[in-house]
């Protein structure tokens, strides 16, 4: 019987009970001057060791994941994350290794980032790759930063423009600003190809870089790149690849090839690492020639068979550091594993049955009558639904959509991105889910889509059998409530 | 084919779903003059027991040494339940709360988490977490020039004693904004920031003060001086913590007459292993009236269509997913499944046990450095009160040191002489409630004799 609802861990607490076995028992006062010393406890439960571990997992219970649910949501690549990559990643060696200590000590761990180094170059075809940036954000960080640094070496001091398209993910224009960059928007044409007129007029002396995303969050491949290089290229800017989408063309066209001028990968997309309820995430860099002397360290070089950390005294242009040591280490050790799974032909493998679910999932959703936002084009391993005939028709919107799958036992799509297409459901299956569960999938949409018509408020008052019902985020927004105060 | 469940029926009936002859045509919208041979450049696969051999041969190769290393990171014991319980999948492979009816787990666990930490710091709010420590004082930088309204000068001091890894991270990811940051010198002596250092720039417009408690040398800080003079001339006061100190030493929201404005740190002393580094997480807490400024993920407690109370993502029109380019941050993905790991943690502790690993790893560095300054050669560099770490002077360069005794598997420290070129020859050490007398012991003989054999070499 699984859990529906959990008191909160505080409302567990009695004054005096502890998890005993888990701290020295030993008294010790601390040696510290009166005037730097704590007044008061801080509020922490006070709980037995089961105590906690039935309250910590009663709360996992109240989850979906990938592990229970099939979660198709677009532009997360929530594919099954392999338990060997956990298991073989927490070995005691790997799991206690101090970040600083020598690395006569470190052979081992180093080695491992050099050769995942290694295989995200060959995977992308770029020509340098860095580790360290801990989030996809945080690699567009860097990309863009190099970028400035780059046009900066050159003393081309006037291009502080980013490009970047109306679908774009909202990291990629946030990033822009972070780096101190402005921001310029691009339309998308109809058909889900950018408009290159528009790009022609847009880039000029100004242009630092686009950044990009192929295929784009819409879900199809941007046929034009050739032209679109280009003319970035040719206007003296940048071009930057969002690797968020890498899961579609994995083995089957590389980003260096197509002219980019740096990427970051969500290793935790593409490459399996777990999403963790909102991250870890990691987001290695990849770059042409012309930013290698640019990119963040530490990176890991190699002396014939000893391994090293490369940091500022043998990158002096690098950006710097964008950590407090090197990354989110853990991370890549999960994806290395992963990697080596696979295999040459099992990387190829996932681009290809990623591919396959989607334009399946996407081929049986549009004969059962649902609108695609691009029916004309090739759904990549991501498509979108556009619920706006339904919306329009029983005042059932995509959010209710969304909700209602819960009940039906699937995480929702990624509901309301990206923002051209309206009521719209971007859809990601994963290489790693089964036809049996796809048409589950299929299923319980025409199931929804029947009460739509005929019981839409099942719909508009969804979810019905989950911990909670639908929030209301006004309230929480005026009401403001983020922390418990004992009664 | 490993993960992937596809009979060849299943592809046939799906091929003929879609309309498509095979697999290939699927990609027949990528250009044939871009598609790639393939990957010859990575090896064949490896099943599962392959990968787990060779990963345990890495994994022997590089050993157990005994660590003395702080600097940032800290070797505690992390209980058994709680990592039992962070790999459990409903955390390990769920993502980001967005249906939060799917995802209240996750949520609870997130509030219960902003709550200790906005009490372990004693301010009013905490986000749900930032990457790690270094790159979240760079977002408190940032969020302290939007926040503090009176100041137009984005001019922030930034201590000499600050981990200087994480001044770096702050030039790199906030100096693009056309912040200007300057340096306060510590005291030789003591090795604490001089408050006085501040005196010079009193009257001036100073957007904000950073402040580290205990500093990087592990030299406790006077927090409350520092906080006062920054109120007093308009700035605000950034806090980097040890969220393992708070449980004995005065957090933030003491410091001064009306306490800190923002405190930030690496949550990875609260159950989150070494790991070469990371993944760790980086926490925020601050008042209440800054909640709209602040970066990152924040959850909170409402109510359902029933009246019924739940849990959601809140104030996300600070977020770059609504707001773009005038986001607070580009934050989106943050460190979820370590924040898992420190709520567990915390509540096995509780607030005796954190104090008790506080108070026990300050007795430990206390008996490392009298152990160790006992050798010839070795002495301490400071003399004010300090938490778990001290730095040490030796009379020759460290690094060669370090070496010696990694080879007797003892990791000795972190070499600092590079960073701190007035110390001359300097060590920083560490031991928490992980390092037991013996420990300590096996290290005294092993730096005697090390030191010993290079002067003999000498």
């Amino acid at each position: 019987m699984k859990a529906m609802h959990e008191k909160l861990i505080f409302e567990h607490s009695a004054p005096g009970r502890s998890a005993e076995a888990q701290y020295p028992q030993v008294p010790v006062e601390a040696p510290i001057p009166a005037a730097l010393r704590r007044a008061g406890a801080p509020l922490l439960p006070e709980v037995s060791e089961l105590q906690a571990v039935r309250h910590f997992t009663r709360l996992s219970q109240l989850n979906f994941s990938i592990d229970t649910h099939f979660y198709p949501l677009g532009s997360c690549t929530m594919k099954y994350n392999p338990k060997a990559c956990n298991q073989y990643a927490m070995l005691p060696e790997l799991l206690n290794r101090h970040p600083l200590a020598p690395e006569s000590t470190g052979q081992g761990i180093l080695q491992i980032l050099y050769e995942l180094q290694e295989m995200l170059k060959e995977v992308t075809g770029m020509r340098g790759v860095s580790l360290t940036p801990m989030a996809g954000a945080q690699g567009e960080f860097a990309g863009v930063a190099m970028i400035r640094a780059y046009h900066k070496a050159r003393k081309d001091l006037a291009r502080v423009e980013i490009i970047v398209p109306d679908a774009a993910h909202g990291t990629n224009p946030a990033t822009a600003t972070m780096c101190g960059c402005t921001v310029k928007e691009i339309p998308t044409l109809p058909n889900g190809d950018i408009d290159l007129d528009s790009l022609r007029a847009a880039v000029g002396p100004q242009t630092a870089g686009i950044m990009l995303t192929n295929p784009s969050t819409i879900g199809v491949f941007e046929r034009h790149i050739d032209d679109l290089r280009r003319i970035v290229h040719e206007a003296g800017g940048l071009l930057y690849y969002d690797g968020a989408n890498l899961n579609a063309i994995l083995g089957k066209v590389r980003p260096g090839d197509m002219g980019f001028d740096v990427i970051h990968m969500n290793l935790h997309k593409t490459f399996s690492t777990p999403h963790g309820g909102g991250g870890p995430g990691s987001g290695a860099v990849g770059v042409s020639e012309r930013l290698l002397p640019f990119m963040p360290v530490p990176i890991v070089g190699s002396d014939g068979d000893r391994y090293r950390w490369l940091d500022e005294k043998d990158l002096p242009q690098t950006i710097g550091r964008l950590s407090g040591f090197m990354g989110n280490t853990g991370v890549l050790l999960r994806a290395y594993i992963y990697m080596r799974m696979l295999g040459r032909d099992g990387m190829q493998r996932v681009s290809e049955f990623a591919t396959l679910n989607s334009n399946y999932l996407a081929a049986r959703l549009r004969a059962a009558g649902f609108e695609l936002a691009y029916p004309e084009r090739r759904a990549s391993h991501e498509f979108i639904v556009t619920l706006r005939r339904e919306a329009h028709e029983w005042g059932t919107n995509a959010m209710d959509f969304a909700k209602r799958l819960l009940d039906y036992g699937f995480h929702a799509p990624t509901t309301y991105f990206p923002l051209l297409v309206p009521e719209c459901l971007l859809i990601e299956p994963t290489e790693t889910e089964s036809k049996e569960e796809l048409d589950a999938f299929v299923d319980a949409m025409i199931a929804i889509r029947r009460e739509a018509e005929t019981e839409p408020d099942k719909l508009k008052g969804a979810p019905w059998t989950l911990p909670v019902r639908r929030l209301d985020d006004v309230r929480a927004a005026k009401q403001l409530d983020l922390t418990w105060k004992a009664a | 084919m490993p993960f992937i469940p596809h009979t060849e029926d299943d592809i046939r009936t799906m091929l003929e779903a879609i309309g498509a002859p095979d697999i290939d045509a699927l990609f027949d919208e990528i250009p044939a003059n871009l598609r790639a041979p393939g990957l010859p450049g990575v090896p064949p696969a490896l099943n599962e027991m392959e990968v787990g051999r060779l990963l345990a041969g890495f994994a022997t190769r590089d050993g157990r040494p005994l660590n003395f290393i702080g600097a940032g990171a800290y070797e505690h014991h992390i209980p058994s339940a709680v990592w039992a319980i962070v790999t459990r999948g409903e955390f390990y492979s769920a993502y980001t709360p967005y249906q939060a009816e799917a995802s209240q787990g996750t949520l609870q666990l997130l509030y219960e988490y902003q709550t200790m930490m906005a009490s372990l710091t004693a301010l009013d709010i905490s986000n749900a977490s930032l990457y790690d420590g270094a790159s979240g004082l760079a977002e408190a930088c940032l969020m302290a020039v939007r926040a503090n309204r009176k100041s137009k000068s984005q001019r922030i001091l930034l201590p000499a004693a600050l981990n200087p890894t994480y001044r770096d991270v702050v030039q790199v990811i906030a100096g693009n904004q056309n912040i200007a940051f300057e340096l306060l010198p510590y005291d030789q002596k003591g090795g604490q920031t001089l408050v006085s250092a501040l005196e010079p720039y009193s009257g001036q417009d100073i957007t904000a003060v950073v402040l580290q408690q205990p500093n990087f040398f592990g030299t406790l800080e006077d927090a409350d001086a520092a906080t006062d003079w920054a109120h007093a001339n308009n700035a605000l006061l950034i806090g980097v913590v040890n969220p393992t100190s708070l449980a004995v030493l005065k957090p933030p929201g003491q410091w001064g007459r009306l306490g800190a404005d923002i405190a930030v740190g690496d949550g990875q002393p609260l159950g989150v292993p070494l790991s070469s580094g990371g993944p760790y997480f980086g926490f925020m807490a601050t008042r209440t009236e800054h909640v709209r400024q602040m970066p990152g993920r924040i959850i909170g407690r409402t109510l359902d269509l029933d009246g019924k109370p739940g849990f959601t993502l809140t104030l996300q029109a600070r977020e770059q997913h609504i707001r773009r380019s005038k986001a607070t941050s580009n934050i989106c993905t943050n460190q979820g499944l370590l924040v898992t790991a420190a709520t567990i943690y915390m509540s096995l502790l509780g607030a005796r046990g954190l104090a008790q690993v506080a108070g026990t790893s300050m007795q430990r560095t206390q008996q490392l450095v009298d152990a160790l300054t006992r050798v010839p050669g070795v002495r301490l560099a400071f003399d004010r009160p300090r938490f778990h770490e001290a730095v040490l002077l030796l009379d020759r360069p460290v690094k060669p040191v370090l070496e010696a005794l990694a080879r007797r598997g003892i990791v000795g420290g972190a070499d600092i002489s590079a960073r701190y070129p007035s110390l001359g020859n300097a060590l920083l050490v560490c031991a928490t409630e992980t390092r037991t007398l013996a420990d300590i012991d096996t290290y005294a003989q092993a730096l005697a004799e090390t030191m010993r054999n290079s002067a003999a070499a000498a």
